[in-house]
Parts: C-alpha cells; structure tokens; sequence
C-alpha cells in the first residue's frame, strides 16, 4: 500500500496535499474566501436577518465561516509533522482541522470512515498511541508527537491480516461494513490493553461503535475469536 | 443551512499555564477553552457556538495528573476520564467518582473527555443546542418550556425563565464528595465548593459555571473526608452507552452499626445544578439503614418538583433512585 513505500513517506509526493475534490464544499480546507463577518455570532446574524428582513444570500451565513483577515502572532504552526502507521507524514493542516479530515482527504487514508462526525457513531475510531480515539473530534495539532494507526496501518509487513481482521472475515462479523474500520480498531485497542477480555468486557469496549446493521453479536463473536488466537469455540 | 465542517477558528497551543491565562486574558470573549473537545466541537459544527480562537489546554502539564495529598486527592482539570475511572487510588477509596465518570458517554469519548471539560459542559436542552435564540442565548423566550414543547429531558426543579438541565455525570459525583473547584486566573486562584460551582439560571442564564472568560479550571480537589465511605451511583438514560442521563443519583454515606451517621445525596438532571438534597439528608440522617428510611427519603426528594408537558416520568424515576441508594449503598 502507498503509506506503507518509504520513498513517499517524506515531503514529496502528490498524496501529501491534494486539492479539494471539486465535489466537496471549499470550507472543509477552509479555502473559501468569505466575507469576513468577525465578531457577529449566528444568533446575532439571525436576529439582525429577522429585525431588518433582509434575505438571506451571504456565504458566510451557510458556512458559518467567520475568518479573520489575518493570522494572529502566536497561533499553531501548519506544517505538521504526523507520525501514522510508523510512517513520518509531512501535511499542511488548518487550525480548526480534525485528524479524519487530515486522514481521509490529504493522506488518503480512506479506511477511516466519517459517519456522523459527532463523536456518536465511532465509524472514525483511530488508535492514538494505542488507545481508541474518535478522529472526528480530535484536532490533528494534537496530534505532534503521537503515533497515530489507522485500519490501513493493521496488516503486517508481510501482508497478513492482523487478528481481529481475521477474526472478523472468520466470523462474518460485518454486514454492510461501513462501521467495521472503527469496530476492528475498538477491538485492536481492547486487545491491546486487555487480551483476554471476557464477553461482558468487550460488550463494553465496542460500546462506543454504532451499527445500523445490528451486527453486534457477531462483532462480539469476531473479538472474542480474535483474543482466542483465532479459533472458534464459546 | 450547512451545519456540517468545523469551522475556521485560530488555535493556539500554550505549553504552561502561565500563557494560557495570559492569551484568556487577552482573546477575554474572543477566546474559548479547549480540554478534551467533543462538547465543543459539536457545538462548533452545529454553529450554536462561534468562536474566534481557541485556547488548547492539552499541552499544559500542570493540569493534568492525579495526585494524592494529605488532604484527600487533587485531579488535573486535564486528566481524562478513563484516567480518572481506573486511578487505584481513585477506585479504592473515592469509588464513587470512578463510578459516575465510568458511565460518561462511550469508551472512546473517556480516552480523551477530561473531567474539567466534563464539569464545564454546556446543556444539552436541544433547543438551544439547535442555535435557537431562547434565554440562555440571549434571547426572550423558552422553546423547551412552550406548550407544544417536547421537554421530555428537562428539569423538575429550579426553572427560572430555562428549564435546562445540568449534563455531567462526574458533577453529582463531585458534589456528593464535597470537592473543589481551583480555579486561576492572570491575577490570581480562587477555590470554590463542587456545589458552589454550577450557575442557577436564575444568578445568570448564560453561564452553567462560576467560570469567568479570562478564568480557567485547573485541580479539582476531593477531601479525604469521604474516603472509603459507603457509596451509590446510578445513571437511568435511554442507552447505555453515549446518552446522557435522564436522572442520576450520586450518594456518600457513613454508617455506624447500621444508623446513617452522615450522608450527602445528590442528584443529576433534575435542575440546572446538581441537585443536593439537603433535606433528605437531614432527615435520613440517625435513622437506620432500612427499606423504612429509604422510602421516606424517596418521598421527601421529590417534593416540590415541578414537572413540565412530558417529564411527569422523572418524579418516579428520580424517587426510587434516591430510595435505592439508601437502601442499597
């Protein structure tokens, strides 16, 4: 896999800092320019809206983007070097820019899914030095000096699957897979920290992780194969 | 509308102390502090809450760490909630806490909320979360308390003009084990009781805290006098996992023999506030540890209560909670 090559580990290559799919809207690089609106909170913009009856047309009202005109002194450095799957990624990163942004659409990491960008739904789940974080609500500035694994990151050197994922395709533990990333990475960081969890443990380890197919209990059976090491059984 | 990406903000990473109450002072209104973030962030992308620049206090090593004193226990505003739920020391004599923050939200929520930010949370009434301009956003009027309202989550005590309730499942704990609040600001500390912490609406309706702009939580602080004793907590919310609590009821009691010698009770989303309940304290207080007195004290706690359109379920909730952590702790 791409992160995986050394030689595109460093600053070049045309992965590091995409530009923005057409497709997606301008202020997920926070590359729109606005019309600056600072200070004004949306109550006081809707309140304005409401006592004058203007119509409701500016771009900053939609974004909610209030951006200042220029950088403050003492703000966070963009450039940021990220530690992900042992591999050192150089990106440009905006202040307000959350670690499943950075992932998924300047690393390419799409294996990280983004399903309510809530800290709900937990389709986002990373290990940050081993244990399990929502990306969606962690700032990629936190992330200097941290190990970040994503479920690119799982599979050995060689090629083979690591346990839980195994245990996963064992057990047909996913069924439409979308939140299956974030459930294996829950289960990753149980295993790490307990690895020989009993049932009850791992119900409440996978508790953070949504699934609309109700695919629970065989996500369950795939944990508990995987801290078996691998075999079936109760 | 697009509610959706975060929006821009400045952020500034200040590694001491010193330098974040500096740029508090400085950003004063402008300025938001940043723990573990969910709270906020949510917030942000809603756009119920904008700001210009964030303070992250995740650098700050003063504020993290628990420490044990020779008074009681003294936790970093920073420490995160898993830490706090598994700290030894914590577990073995402060049970109670390790209890209530063990129930906070979903495991990867704990990795990273920390208990400062969990006690400074905004309310959850959804009405105000949607941006809606009640009185807690400086508007004029209640959604959640109009007739046609669905306040199913609201509160039972304490309404003046919000009908909001407090979020936190640490804060009854906290409360309940008479901690402290240190608070420091450019010009000094101040330390304020669990209790004395939380904003009514009616002392002011746009803050849930004591806190000031230029202000920031560092330590809260457990005495020792509540070490070891008997406790109880219990969260009744919707899902076990992630929700917040319909009703929560934290309670530390020391029993002699089996008579109640002292007792602090408090209760969560029932008021704006954690709710203690002093007069059920005094009146379980001497009497025996028994179905009898848990009854009473059940009775006695929802007196007073002043249900909306749909939370009419919380007075029975609310009084077997405080019966079962009589009975039961």
């Amino acid at each position: 896999m791409m992160e995986k090559t050394p030689d595109t580990a460093g600053l070049a290559g045309p992965s590091v800092i995409p530009a923005p799919p057409s497709h997606l809207p301008h202020e997920i690089f926070g590359m729109g320019e606005l019309p600056g609106r600072a200070g004004v909170s949306r109550r006081d913009f809707i309140k304005g809206v409401i006592a004058s009856g203007a119509a409701v047309s500016g771009a900053a009202y939609l974004t909610g983007c209030v951006r200042p005109t220029s950088a403050m002194q003492g703000t966070v450095e963009r450039l940021v070097s990220l530690n992900v799957n042992g591999q050192i990624r150089r990106v440009d990163v905006l202040p307000q820019e959350t670690l499943a942004m950075t992932l998924r659409y300047k690393l390419g990491l799409t294996g990280t899914k983004l399903g309510c960008d809530r800290a709900e739904c937990g389709a986002c789940t990373v290990l940050i030095d081993g244990v399990a974080h929502y990306s969606c609500s962690t700032l990629t500035h936190r992330m200097r000096g941290k190990q970040v694994t994503t479920i690119e990151g799982l599979e050995s050197p060689s090629g083979e699957l690591h346990p839980v994922q195994q245990a996963m395709i064992d057990e047909l533990g996913p069924q439409c897979g979308f939140c299956t990333p974030g459930q294996i990475m829950s289960g990753v960081a149980l295993l790490n920290a307990n690895p020989n969890p009993t049932r009850e443990e791992a119900r409440r380890a996978m508790s953070g992780n949504l699934c609309r197919c109700g695919a629970y209990d065989h996500y369950l059976n795939s944990i508990m194969r995987a801290a078996r090491g691998g075999r079936g059984g109760a | 509308m697009l509610k959706d990406m975060m929006p821009h903000f400045e952020l500034f990473q200040p590694s001491s102390l010193e330098n974040a109450l500096d740029l508090a002072d400085r950003l004063g209104d402008d300025g938001w502090a940043l723990a573990g973030g969910h709270d906020s962030f949510n917030s942000f992308k809603n756009r119920s809450t904008q700001i210009h620049s964030a303070i992250d206090l995740a650098g700050i090593a003063e504020l993290q760490g628990i420490r044990e004193t020779t008074d009681g226990v003294e936790i970093g505003a920073m420490a995160t909630l898993t830490e706090v739920e598994r700290h030894p020391l914590i577990r073995e004599r402060y049970g109670l806490l390790a209890d209530a923050v063990g129930q906070v939200a979903s495991p990867q929520i704990r990795n990273s909320g920390t208990l400062g930010g969990n006690v400074c949370q905004d309310t959850r009434c959804w009405y105000y979360r949607f941006g809606l301009s009640c009185y807690r956003a400086g508007g004029n009027v209640c959604y959640a308390d109009a007739p046609e309202a669905m306040n199913r989550e609201h509160c039972l005590f304490g309404a003046n003009r919000c009908v909001a309730v407090t979020p936190s499942d640490a804060a009854p704990a906290l409360v309940a084990l008479d901690a402290s609040m240190v608070i420091r600001s450019s010009s000094g500390e101040r330390v304020v009781r669990a209790e004395d912490f939380f904003m009514e609406p009616s002392r002011d309706i746009r803050r849930m805290t004591v806190l000031k702009p230029s202000e920031i939580l560092t330590t809260i602080q457990i005495p020792a006098a509540w070490a070891g004793a008997k406790f109880y907590f219990e969260k009744v919310a919707d899902r076990k996992a992630w929700d917040f609590a319909l009703v929560s009821v934290a309670a530390a009691i020391k029993v002699n023999g089996n008579t109640i010698e002292d007792i602090r009770i408090v209760c969560g989303a029932v008021q704006c506030i954690p709710r203690r309940l002093t007069a059920v304290e005094q009146a379980v207080k001497g009497s025996p540890q028994n179905e009898q007195t848990a009854e009473r004290a059940g009775a006695m706690a929802v007196r007073g209560a002043r249900p909306l359109n749909y939370n009419h379920f919380k007075m029975p909730l609310m009084e077997n909670l405080v019966k079962r952590a009589i009975r039961d702790a």
